[in-house]
């Protein structure tokens, strides 16, 4: 048998890293896999029975991977409006935004959250962003490039991340930190456990209710061991983070998202704030325009299969005889029951139930645009 | 009837001229949840090695060669509907296809039980 499992790609030019929670996850019974140049776990039990045990119960997942970094320094919140799209200026403290690097003609670099800091966090450095760990460290070469002098940019090696994910996410955690309870969708905060400091958001990437928890390294697997004490928590591997992101419609960088895609074309127009359209003054600002106005070329869409055969990464797109796109993403959807896709599709062919056909090995297989979600985002938001 | 295994982690049940063919139980572990099954026409004939079915885990597809030359005289139906018995009895009700063995010589290189498992304790 030959396997072409894509999350699983073993990147064999670097040796692969260890993450702090290397040590944890085996004694779990992970199976690993090289992903972003570390050693990382893929699946504990099975990825079926760990999807759905996060959007039942609660999952641990270990994100130390992603690049966390802080920002301070005179006129920082100018010099990141110059490199995000989003508006900066007027994130509150405490207040998490999904945002995006663009390259000068618009694509996207990496796609990130950025915060504002508060009660001295990090350091009392302003801003917190993360980024993905494939490409955290050309991001932060390109930031560099682009950063006044005045800003500091510190790249916190040393703290891992761990998102705890699903609808009893809430209780598992106030059971440790009972003032967590109070923070609602893309909020965060500075909490204390065991006199460890923990900057914790309100967010995540499976669609559920749930928290992403920055913790120092050594005091990470103290932390996970805590949160697996209870009955709601079990960790969860890469395998069902991605089959939960996809149902969730959330992009994946590298993949759905690349340099060769837009910010409209991608649907993420929302990164944008108004005064941010009309003000500009951030790199790739012409092409959000450009497209704003006229339309992007392709659209990223989510696609309904018919039948039980997965289209994947890669495969083409048809309308009739007329190549209109290509899968980014895809595979079984374990919560919906069937395959799903996400991709990117012409916009003539974009529309909401266009039928479509997929390629997979030769055979044209049933698809339909359609609305994501795949499964109802279930955030916890002010009521 | 003989079982014999390969080193692509198949099993292969010999009956007079017809070879039953599966993946071992080892297999199944290594792709996880299995969602889907593709097998082949009944009537294809294949050469050792060619690509005779695909195994679509949540994750990833992954090919499942011929191991041995033949026409093929059955398909497992079962799996249509139920691509998950691959995991729960990869090595009996989980099987693929049968093949009318072309060449029985094929055979003798293969590896019997005692041998296949002593190459995955070695993996």
């Amino acid at each position: 048998m030959s396997g072409n499992d894509d999350i699983a790609h073993i990147e064999e030019e670097l040796p692969l890293q260890e993450l702090p929670l290397d040590g944890w996850h085996r004694a779990k019974g992970a199976r690993m896999v090289g992903f972003a140049g570390y050693h990382m776990p893929i699946q504990y039990e099975g990825i079926m029975a760990e999807h759905g045990w996060t959007r039942e119960h609660a999952g641990l997942f270990d994100v130390s991977h992603m690049g966390q970094l802080t920002f301070s320094g005179e006129g920082v919140d100018e010099a990141l409006e110059h490199l995000l799209p989003s508006d900066i200026k007027g994130l509150k403290p405490f207040r998490q935004r999904y945002s995006m690097l663009l390259d000068e003609e618009g694509g996207i670099l990496d796609d990130l959250m950025v915060s504002r800091l508060g009660d001295g966090a990090f350091d009392g450095a302003a801003i917190y962003m993360v980024v993905n760990g494939a490409t955290k460290y050309d991001d932060i070469g390109w930031m560099i490039e682009h950063l006044p002098d005045e800003v500091v940019m510190n790249h916190m090696d040393e703290q891992a991340l761990l998102a705890l994910q699903g609808p009893e996410a809430g209780e598992a955690l106030a059971s440790l930190i009972p003032e967590t309870a109070d923070l609602l969708f893309m909020q965060s905060g500075l909490f204390a456990w065991r006199g460890v400091p923990l900057w914790i958001s309100r967010s995540g990437y499976t669609g559920e209710d749930g928290f992403e928890i920055s913790v120092p390294a050594g005091n990470a697997g103290l932390l996970a061991d805590a949160l697996c004490e209870s009955p709601q928590v079990k960790p969860i591997g890469l395998g069902a983070r991605d089959s939960l992101r996809l149902e969730a419609g959330l992009p994946l960088y590298g993949h759905d998202l690349t340099p060769a895609v837009s910010t409209i074309g991608a649907d993420l127009g929302f990164a944008i704030q108004k005064r941010r359209r009309e003000e500009g003054g951030f790199i790739g600002h012409a092409r959000v325009m450009k497209e704003l106005a006229d339309g992007p070329g392709s659209r990223r869409v989510g696609l309904r299969i018919e039948g039980r055969l997965p289209a994947r990464e890669g495969a083409a797109i048809y309308a009739g005889d007329v190549r209109v796109g290509q899968v980014t993403s895809g595979g079984f959807a374990p919560t919906v029951g069937a395959p799903i896709a996400m991709g990117w599709v012409s916009l003539p062919h974009a529309g909401l139930d266009e039928a479509l056909e997929i390629e997979v090995r030769g055979k044209r297989i049933a698809a339909t645009v359609a609305a994501m979600p795949f499964v109802p985002h279930r955030y916890r938001r002010k009521a | 009837m003989s079982r014999y295994f390969t080193d692509e982690h198949e099993w292969i049940d010999v009956e007079g001229e017809i070879a039953t063919v599966g993946i071992t139980d080892y297999a199944q572990e290594q792709l996880g949840d299995i969602v889907f099954v593709e097998l082949p026409a009944e009537g294809t004939s294949f050469e050792k090695g060619d690509d005779a079915a695909v195994v679509e885990s949540v994750k990833a597809a992954s090919d499942v060669y011929a191991p041995i030359s033949g026409e093929v005289v059955e398909t497992n139906s079962a799996l249509e509907d139920e691509p998950a018995l691959v995991n729960s009895d990869a090595e009996e009700d989980g099987w693929f296809f049968k093949l009318r063995i072309a060449d029985a010589s094929e055979l003798e290189g293969l590896m019997n039980e005692a041998a296949y498992r002593k190459f995955v304790a070695s993996l």
